[in-house]
């Protein structure tokens, strides 16, 4: 498997982006050269140079200083998300596929409902429903996505409820809790867990769009899509100002999504 | 008293296709009454698709018979509750057909055989452990392959795993469905053996479901062979075997190789598929493909009757 996943270069970039963001989220304040926040009139739209790697924003402050910190703030909205929503469409996935009958049709149907919204315009009027904030950027982006894992879930659920173990356990006289989440859970949760991964880098770039149409982060934060939509009316002076958080997300989604297509090939091989 | 009595067991499934066609009724079990004696096999035989798995599951309530009685040591089975049915699961086990797919992939070995003693409450983990070392060295595991999981283990292993598991809480009764057809012949008798030896240690009944002459004659104290949903012979194996009735046991025993190349014998030939249990012949079931099959096999239905000294045919013929 590790073999399989080295040879494919691609898979190792998306790993390399994917722990270099992590690494630059955990060790920010060290690789951080100016505080994030600190407003520096006297600096201000100064272009990239040796005090200032990406330049200065129209208050001074320090871009690669403060998309360091986006980062931490991009990949915590990412894992809470996937989080919240990954457990919660798996369970609802597993009873809907085990159970069947009418609960599966209530559960599908509320599925069905979620997934007929384009996913950001849901999370547009949940988070605008909900008040401008990063946590309801994270509770609107949360429920819009559960319902992909509960696809995905069941339909593996389905394919292994009539297995031989599971009619194995209840004949020992396994109560269907136990069933589900001993038996069925476990050999269902590979292919919506990669989907998991994938998604990381998708969350985060729907969180970056929400903070753009100032749903989710507010202005001081270095949020990279606040930033973003704060260099709109500066793009024509300071190209740097919207270019360099514009490069961050590209390269977070790109690095997860690399590295989810990679486990899918690795874990697997019938996709290929 | 039998430790088991099956009487008149139906298990009808229905097939829908579309929304728009009628209902179908596919009449996998119709109308089966047998016996186990406690401490006794009885094997029942047949071809593919012919109700022999969706007896063995409807004797113990994986699915809900549709009519019929099943009685365990005295007591009506197919109306208990959750919680008695739950009891009662300590007594009667299943061992299934695929060591491949009877074994959950992402357990352990101890998780596995932990399983049923956990659900019944059995023990404290100590005691568990020491119940599931002796189990697996009963069946020639050793103890430090506990923590493998099911996949580093050949099929024949799995399967004496499986028979572990299905032994764990001491059952009185085991429903055994082809538990060697999918192993090779070697390992075959390996596993029978190991069967046969349980049963004498441990007074185990056997209800042992295959499509394999040998094999059945070699495991059961008594043979039921079944044809499309119905048993058309009953008796020892021994009567079974050496003076078969009924022309379907007939032909069945003739396809069974003889180990001498001097004698003789003939091959009763049956013409045509095993008939749809959706849409079963009227009459005998069997007269569609009977070399004796007269007029009157196609308007009645035979009843399985004692023909001799506890040997039981459905045939009018005889």
């Amino acid at each position: 498997m590790v073999r399989r996943m080295i040879n494919s270069p691609l898979t190792i970039l998306g790993l390399v982006l994917v722990l270099l963001i992590i690494i630059t989220a955990i060790f920010a304040p060290v690789i951080a050269t100016h505080n994030p926040t600190e407003v520096n009139l006297l600096s201000k739209l100064e272009g990239p140079s040796g005090e200032h790697f990406f330049g200065t924003d129209e208050v001074g402050r320090d871009i690669f200083s403060r998309i360091v910190y986006g980062t931490r703030i991009s990949l915590k909205i990412g894992l809470l998300v996937v989080l919240i929503s990954f457990p919660i469409g798996t369970i609802l996935g597993a009873i809907a596929g085990y159970i069947g009958g009418r609960i599966d049709q209530i559960i599908m149907r509320a599925t069905d409902i979620f997934l007929s919204f384009p996913g950001i315009i849901l999370a547009m009027s949940i988070a605008a429903a909900l008040g401008p904030s990063i946590e309801n950027v994270l509770l609107a982006l949360a429920a819009t996505w559960w319902p992909w894992y509960t696809r995905i879930v069941r339909s593996s659920v389905l394919s292994l409820k009539n297995s031989e173990f599971i009619e194995a356990s209840r004949a020992l006289g396994a109560n269907p809790f136990r069933i589900l989440f001993k038996e069925v859970i476990p050999n269902a949760i590979a292919p919506a867990s990669i989907q998991a991964s994938l998604d990381l880098g998708f969350v985060i770039l729907a969180a970056a769009g929400l903070s753009f149409i100032g749903l989710g982060a507010q202005p001081p934060s270095p949020e990279w899509g606040a930033m973003l939509s704060s260099s709109r009316e500066i793009i024509r002076d300071a190209w740097w100002a919207a270019t360099f958080p514009g490069i961050a997300i590209l390269i977070t989604v790109l690095g997860f999504n690399l590295m989810g297509d990679g486990l899918r090939d690795v874990l697997d091989p019938k996709q290929r | 008293m039998p430790l088991l009595e099956v009487n008149n067991l139906k298990q009808h499934f229905i097939s829908k296709k579309g929304f728009l066609s009628e209902k179908r009724v596919v009449k996998a079990v119709d109308g089966v009454s047998l016996k186990v004696e406690k401490g006794k096999t009885l094997g029942v035989v047949g071809e593919s698709g012919c109700g022999k798995s969706s007896l063995g599951r409807s004797i113990l309530r994986l699915v809900q018979p549709t009519e019929g009685s099943v009685k365990f040591q005295g007591k009506e089975v197919t109306d208990l509750n959750a919680l008695e049915m739950k009891k009662l699961r300590r007594e009667m086990q299943i061992v299934f057909q695929d060591p491949y797919a009877s074994l959950n992939p992402r357990s352990t070995i101890r998780e596995i055989l932990e399983a049923p003693l956990k659900i019944h409450n059995v023990g404290n983990k100590k005691e568990r452990k020491k119940v599931i070392e002796e189990l697996v060295e009963r069946i020639g595991i050793r103890k430090d392959q506990l923590n493998n999981y099911p996949h580093e283990f050949s099929g024949g292993q799995r399967q004496r795993i499986g028979i572990a598991r299905a032994l764990a809480l001491n059952p009185k009764l085991i429903v055994a469905d082809e538990p060697v057809s999918a192993l090779d012949v070697s390992v075959q008798s390996q596993v029978l053996n190991l069967m046969l030896e349980l049963q004498q240690e441990m007074d185990l009944s056997y209800l042992f479901i295959s499509h394999d002459l040998s094999v059945v004659q070699h495991i059961s104290d008594q043979v039921a062979v079944m044809y499309l949903g119905k048993i058309v012979e009953f008796g020892d194996v021994e009567r079974i075997y050496n003076h078969p009735m009924h022309p379907y046991t007939q032909a069945l025993l003739s396809a069974l190789p003889i180990p001498d190349p001097k004698q003789k014998r003939e091959r009763i030939i049956l013409e045509g598929d095993l008939p749809s249990p959706i849409n079963p012949p009227s009459g005998c079931p069997f007269h569609t493909r009977c070399p004796f099959a007269t007029k009157e096999c196609k308007e009645v239905v035979p009843a399985l009757e004692e023909k001799t000294d506890n040997h039981f045919a459905a045939c009018i013929h005889i």
